[in-house]
């Protein structure tokens, strides 16, 4: 990871007018290629839109422009691309909503057999699209280690169809499908999975967590994950203002947030084995996450805070326990 | 259109769908006042300068600084540093080491010659400058630079004023002020040392100034009326201070009592250590607490050997015995007597009990207002008299280096305008970068630079200057804490948070604007500015 | 080059001839032998610049060779039966952005109940979503087929499904002729994508078309393939100058121009047919074939003039639309009803689930169609005892259980039974 010392001021903001051209992020160079460029039809403050632009931008420059993108069908395919208008400024195409990974097999081997190996591929979805339907292909592409790396924007549901729970629906959370209504109200505890851990456990070349709060960490992974061949998946935290109950202006900080408490472990991972972690710089209670987003508010009904909000602070805990998320 | 109809589309084609239409709230970029700068009693645009600073670009940081503050190397030593008090990075860490990048731009400044271009045009006007004290360099500088034929006239055999004459060498070496005063004779100033102005409206007519600026400061010991008996030694802080420009060190024997508890009384207090006196005391009627001078000297002081007698007043001196009456704070924090008394041998007493200002060259001159024993001005620095404006200690202030020099500089702009026939144009002050408009999270952790201190067992052998500068590189790190709040600093961060790609970045130096055609006004540009530039407005249709 | 071969492996011998670059690799009967002829060729260095990639499900089979053809590679699959409706979506897909994927079906049947053996209802069921559908009577024309479904596939932009009958056709050894890679090579030039994932010429493929413009996207689908008519035509033509026999076109005529009853029927049951009508011919009976080869996009116009002169219409259908009857039957009625006088159309199910289509049943078949004329369709060689007894079961249970299992409870019995009267005969 970029470290640069004695640059305090703007060490961790997109840019610094401080360093040379050549070390700067992608997004702050004038020459970014805006892969998702504007008119788009995404909400105010998508996390998903800001979380394709940076990877896209970076797998770009990673790939000398000479790059492909396969979309699984979801918001981002959705408010791209609504005919007459597209908001790609790359080759992209969109297939279904389970087989992103697979058109993305497809195109990489294309590549190989029309003489343009040069050309790389990256197949993008939503989690429901990731770790649902789409899971399937996404296994098989990941243990026939085809050359694809495929990034997955994990906004914890089935947003474009109107919020409802996916599995990678955290626990409480109120979705259409798992309203806070009943005894158990919000998601179910102890549901759900964390395909990154799947991914890890398919041996591939290399696999990352990333979030919208730390672009140079989602860089730099992009980057790296560029610099393998072979099926390599990274997974994006990217909070969603809509399906989230949030401020539109809160689109970081939550993100930021769930870095914090620990809720959204991010490390990187080659070959099977775990080889980063990112730690938590400002330690957080989940609570101050949690607050921000209507998808909790039932917990913390008449400013009394439900017991479930200690059982999701022990997730948060497990997780630093787990990854070692704090310095020691 | 060689593809199939509507499946496939041509890319970049969605930049005709103008989301900026969804928009209720718009983001535009504000500068606002940083708290650094609208402590800065010398107006220094200190995060103007911390800018270029950490580009590791030092000449047109200091060039930046003296446009408001002709002194840095002066100022870099003295200044009290308001600025870091009000510093937005003190709720974070520990304020920036302003006055230390101040200090270390001045002295590279004189090492390597650094030097103000004189004006490109003379006005013609001629403005006569009372005192070189800090309040008449930073004014016959501003109005030099302005085009105004200068004539500073100062009654002392050197220029400095309280910085050569009430400042200890330890504190400010002496070859700063002449580097500094130098530079600003330089630009064509005319220095006329030893030549008191007795009477300023003789002087005016005779000379035929178009406006005068008066600074001839405070330097008469403020005496307070004690019982004396037999042979006691008694001095003034001024006198003595003044007395260590000359030839032959004053005799203070063994042991020495201050009475005073100001940034004087310690000046002198550790000024005695250093002439070889093996005991200083500084009595003092309250605490440590309400204590005028500044606790860090105190404590520079503490380290050196000097003793505090705190909650005490003189009562009567008896040769080498001075008879101390113990005092008790009332509930109001005022200290009265307690009646308890006690003994203090001293070989001499030195009072540091403040000063007062030699007002006699005003006896004829017109309209002149007195008041408290100091010079009524206006807003805009000028007396009753028309023409004459003053400044520093002898008008109301603080009396510091510091004000002096905003004194100097803010009255040189209006008799600037004066002399044209106008009132002084002053742009509205900013909106307040507070703290609170700062994201936070984007600052690395830094901790402050601490300067290199001299050990305090060396610093009584001697007069060296006891805090050390910044080497070029803590300077660079310690200038690269700045926040820049409320102002823009480039880190790009709109031009890469915004979702929708509609923050343009205009290139270096050039800062970014707003797409309108395409912003949806989510907000994420001003929540995640570090600086606090980029305020949300209510769109109106 | 004349070879005693087995279907699969011509095919995979021809489909190699075709130059497929991405080639992708799912098991299920009856179509494995193809795929794994292939990979063989593959992995011996006869079919070079090829990926072969084994897939996790018929979906991913179609969506990889979705991304391939996409990205500018011939791309190639095979499937069947359930495999077919496991990709349903990505086959719809393929048709709707308009990828020259070529897709040999071998035809089996759908369950429930499970089925392994050969009939239509595979290919039925996504007759509508827009792949051209062709089907090979013999081994011969089940490869043959597959060279011009590639030239047809990239001259129109369109996925094409060659639908081979499972076993009859896949597992069958027969003589073919394996053309030379230079006949195929001067038939089948190399891809060139009208729409391709080139960083290039950057474009977005696949946009989402709401309700101003889904209605023309989908008449441009039609008319696509309505006026492919002629094409259709012209390619067998010039299959059959260079090599020789005649394979593919819209439909073949036998012994029809005629007939007083002519047969409608695709696939490998032709040739039995064929037998027939030359018998009953023989016989002095009016009898006539047309052998459908292209099913999508279906060939009205050629239909109408082949059975203009009939006076009974014969459709075969080796599947079944319960709701409805025969799928093809219902294209030919549909097709024939406005002519002037329409010839009386006839529906026979026929072959379901394996069941062998005999030359028997089918001299009976095509003399009651003329004889005894009958209403909806008429399910060949059904026994009728066994679905008696259990529609009386059913008569008696209102809730009656799985008919399948039912059915071969009573088959059973029935098997048991004759078992004990031949035993007792014996005795």
């Amino acid at each position: 990871m970029q470290k640069l010392k004695f640059y305090q001021k703007g060490t961790l903001t997109v840019g610094n007018r401080l360093v040379d051209e050549a070390s700067h992020n992608v997004q702050a160079s004038q020459e970014r290629s805006n892969s998702l460029t504007c008119g788009h039809r995404a909400c105010q403050g998508c996390g998903e839109a800001l979380g394709a632009r940076y990877a896209i931008d970076a797998a770009m420059r990673a790939a000398g422009k000479q790059l492909i993108a396969v979309n699984a069908t979801g918001c981002l395919e959705v408010f791209t691309t609504p005919y007459p208008e597209t908001s790609w400024q790359m080759p992209w195409m969109h297939s279904l909503f389970g087989n992103a990974a697979a058109v993305a097999t497809g195109a990489a081997a294309a590549m190989r057999v029309t003489g343009k190996s040069t050309t790389r591929v990256v197949a993008q979805g939503g989690d429901g699209g990731t770790t649902d339907i789409g899971f399937g292909c996404l296994s098989g592409m990941f243990e026939r280690n085809d050359d694809v790396l495929y990034i997955c924007y994990d906004n914890e549901g089935y947003m474009n169809t109107g919020v409802q729970r996916s599995s990678a629906t955290p626990p409480a959370a109120r979705t259409a499908t798992t309203p806070a209504i009943g005894a158990q109200p919000g998601n179910v505890f102890g549901t759900g999975k964390f395909v990154p851990k799947i991914a890890v456990a398919h041996d591939i070349p290399y696999v990352a967590t990333a979030s919208v709060a730390d672009l140079h960490d989602l860089e730099a992974k992009v980057t790296k994950a560029m610099a393998f061949h072979g099926a390599r998946y990274i997974q994006i935290n990217v909070p969603c203002p809509l399906g989230w109950g949030a401020a539109s202006h809160d689109t970081i900080r939550l993100a930021r947030l769930a870095i914090e408490t620990g809720l959204f472990p991010i490390f990187e991972a080659e070959y099977g084995r775990i080889t980063q972690v990112r730690r938590i710089r400002r330690p957080k209670p989940v609570a101050e996450y949690l607050k921000l987003q209507r998808r909790y508010a039932h917990l913390f009904r008449d400013g009394v805070e439900d017991p479930r909000v200690a059982r999701i602070q022990a997730i948060a805990d497990r997780h630093i326990d787990e990854y070692g998320l704090l310095e020691t | 259109m060689k593809h199939p109809f509507a499946i496939a589309l041509d890319v970049g084609s969605s930049k005709a769908n103008h989301t900026g239409s969804w928009r209720t709230l718009r983001p535009e970029y504000v500068d606002r006042l940083p708290p650094c700068n609208a402590a800065c009693p010398a107006g220094e645009d200190i995060q103007g300068w911390l800018f270029h600073a950490e580009s590791g670009d030092y000449e047109a940081a200091w060039h930046a600084l003296t446009a408001n503050n002709p002194l840095p190397a002066i100022m870099g030593r003295v200044c009290y540093h308001p600025c870091e008090g009000a510093c937005n990075r003190g709720q974070l860490d520990s304020a920036v080491g302003i006055n230390a990048v101040e200090r270390f731009l001045g002295d590279l400044a004189i090492a390597e010659g650094w030097g103000f271009t004189p004006p490109a045009e003379e006005t013609g006007k001629r403005v006569l400058v009372v005192g070189a004290g800090p309040a008449g360099l930073s004014a016959a500088y501003h109005l030099r630079r302005a085009g105004h034929a200068v004539v500073l006239r100062e009654a002392g055999p050197m220029a400095g004023g309280m910085m050569r004459f009430g400042i200890p060498k330890y504190r400010l070496p002496r070859d700063v002020i002449d580097a500094e005063v130098a530079r600003i004779t330089a630009m064509g100033v005319g220095l006329e040392l030893n030549t008191k102005v007795d009477d300023i409206e003789k002087t005016m007519t005779e000379h035929g100034f178009d406006a005068a600026f008066l600074a001839v400061g405070a330097h008469i010991a403020r005496r307070a009326y004690i019982p004396a008996a037999g042979a006691a030694k008694i001095l003034d802080a001024v006198s003595l201070l003044r007395s260590m420009e000359g030839e032959a060190p004053p005799l203070l024997g063994r042991r020495v009592v201050v009475y005073g508890g100001g940034n004087t009384a310690i000046d002198v207090a550790r000024t005695a250590r250093r002439l070889g006196a093996e005991e200083a005391i500084i009595v003092y009627r309250r605490t440590r607490e309400k204590m005028p001078a500044h606790d860090f000297e105190l404590e520079e002081a503490l380290e050196e050997g000097v003793s505090m007698k705190w909650l005490s007043t003189i009562k009567n001196i008896d040769g080498g015995h001075l008879e101390i009456e113990k005092m008790a704070l009332d509930d109001k924090g005022f200290p009265q007597p307690t009646g308890e008394f006690e003994t203090l041998e001293a070989d001499s007493l030195v009072l540091a009990l403040g000063q007062d200002v030699d007002l006699s060259l005003l006896d004829k001159a017109p309209g002149i207002e007195i008041e408290n024993g100091v010079v009524k001005v206006g807003p805009n620095m000028m007396t009753g008299r028309p023409g004459v404006f003053a400044g520093g200690d002898m008008a109301p202030s603080e009396r510091t280096v510091t004000v002096a020099v905003g004194h100097g500089k803010k009255a040189a702009r209006h008799i600037d305008a004066w002399l044209r026939g106008a009132a002084l144009d002053v742009a509205a002050k900013h909106a307040s970068a507070s703290f609170d408009r700062l994201n936070t999270w984007y600052y690395e952790d830094a901790p402050a630079t601490v300067r290199p201190m001299l050990e305090a067992a060396r610093r009584i052998d001697s007069f060296s200057e006891v805090q050390g500068g910044l080497d070029a590189t803590n300077a660079l790190y310690e200038a690269r804490r700045c926040l820049s709040c409320g102002n823009c600093f480039e880190c790009d961060n709109c031009y890469g948070v915004c979702p929708d790609n509609a923050v343009i970045k205009l290139g270096p130096g050039k800062r970014f604007s707003i797409d309108y055609d395409y912003c949806k006004g989510c907000g994420l540009c001003a929540a995640e500015c570090p600086c606090g530039a980029i305020d949300m407005v209510p769109e109106t249709l | 080059m004349l070879e005693q071969i087995e279907g699969s492996k011509a095919m995979a011998r021809v489909i190699a001839l075709c130059r497929p670059q991405v080639i992708c690799a799912y098991p299920i009967t009856p179509q494995t032998h193809i795929v794994e002829g292939l990979g063989d060729l593959v992995r011996e260095g006869a079919l070079e610049t090829c990926e072969f990639i084994n897939v996790e499900s018929e979906f991913a089979a179609l969506s990889v060779a979705i991304g391939s053809s996409a990205a500018g590679a011939r791309s190639y699959t095979a499937t069947a039966s359930q495999g077919l409706l496991f990709m349903a979506e990505a086959v719809y897909n393929a048709a709707g952005l308009g990828l020259p994927i070529v897709m040999t079906l071998g035809n089996r049947a759908i369950g429930a109940p499970i089925n392994i053996w050969n009939d239509h209802s595979d290919a039925m069921a996504l007759r509508e979503s827009g792949w051209v559908q062709l089907f090979a009577e013999t081994n011969q024309e089940a490869a043959d087929l597959h060279v011009i479904a590639f030239r047809l596939a990239e001259e129109l932009s369109v996925p094409v499904m060659v639908c081979v009958d499972g076993f009859i056709l896949t597992h069958a050894m027969e003589r073919v002729d394996i053309p030379t890679q230079q006949d195929v090579d001067a038939y089948l030039p190399p891809y060139e994508p009208v729409q391709v994932l080139d960083p290039a010429d950057p474009i977005s493929i696949g946009a989402m078309v709401g309700p101003d413009a889904f209605t023309e996207v989908r008449y441009l689908q039609y008319y696509k393939q309505h006026t492919a008519f002629d094409l259709i035509a012209d390619l067998a033509a010039e299959f059959a100058e260079r090599f020789g026999r005649a394979s593919g076109g819209l439909l073949r005529q036998y012994r029809s121009a005629d007939a007083e009853l002519v047969v409608v029927a695709m696939g490998s049951v032709n040739g039995t047919i064929k037998d027939v009508i030359d018998e009953m011919r023989g016989e002095g009976l009016s009898v006539g074939l047309v052998t459908l080869v292209t099913f999508r996009p279906f060939p009205t116009a050629a239909l109408q003039q082949a059975l203009a002169q009939a006076r009974h219409v014969l459709v075969i259908d080796r599947s079944l639309d319960p709701g409805m009857g025969g799928p093809l039957a219902s294209n030919v009625d549909l097709a024939l009803r406005n002519l002037a006088s329409p010839p009386a159309i006839h529906s026979a199910i026929a072959g379901l689930g394996g069941r062998p289509v005999t030359k028997a049943s089918l001299h009976r078949l095509f003399r009651q169609a003329m004889t005894e004329p009958w209403e909806g369709p008429h399910f060949l060689d059904l026994n009728e005892r066994v679905v008696g007894r259990e529609l009386h079961r059913r008569g008696k249970a209102r809730r009656s259980g799985p008919a399948a299992e039912s059915i071969l409870k009573i088959l059973e019995t029935e098997r048991a039974a004759a078992f004990q009267a031949r035993s007792e005969t014996a005795k």
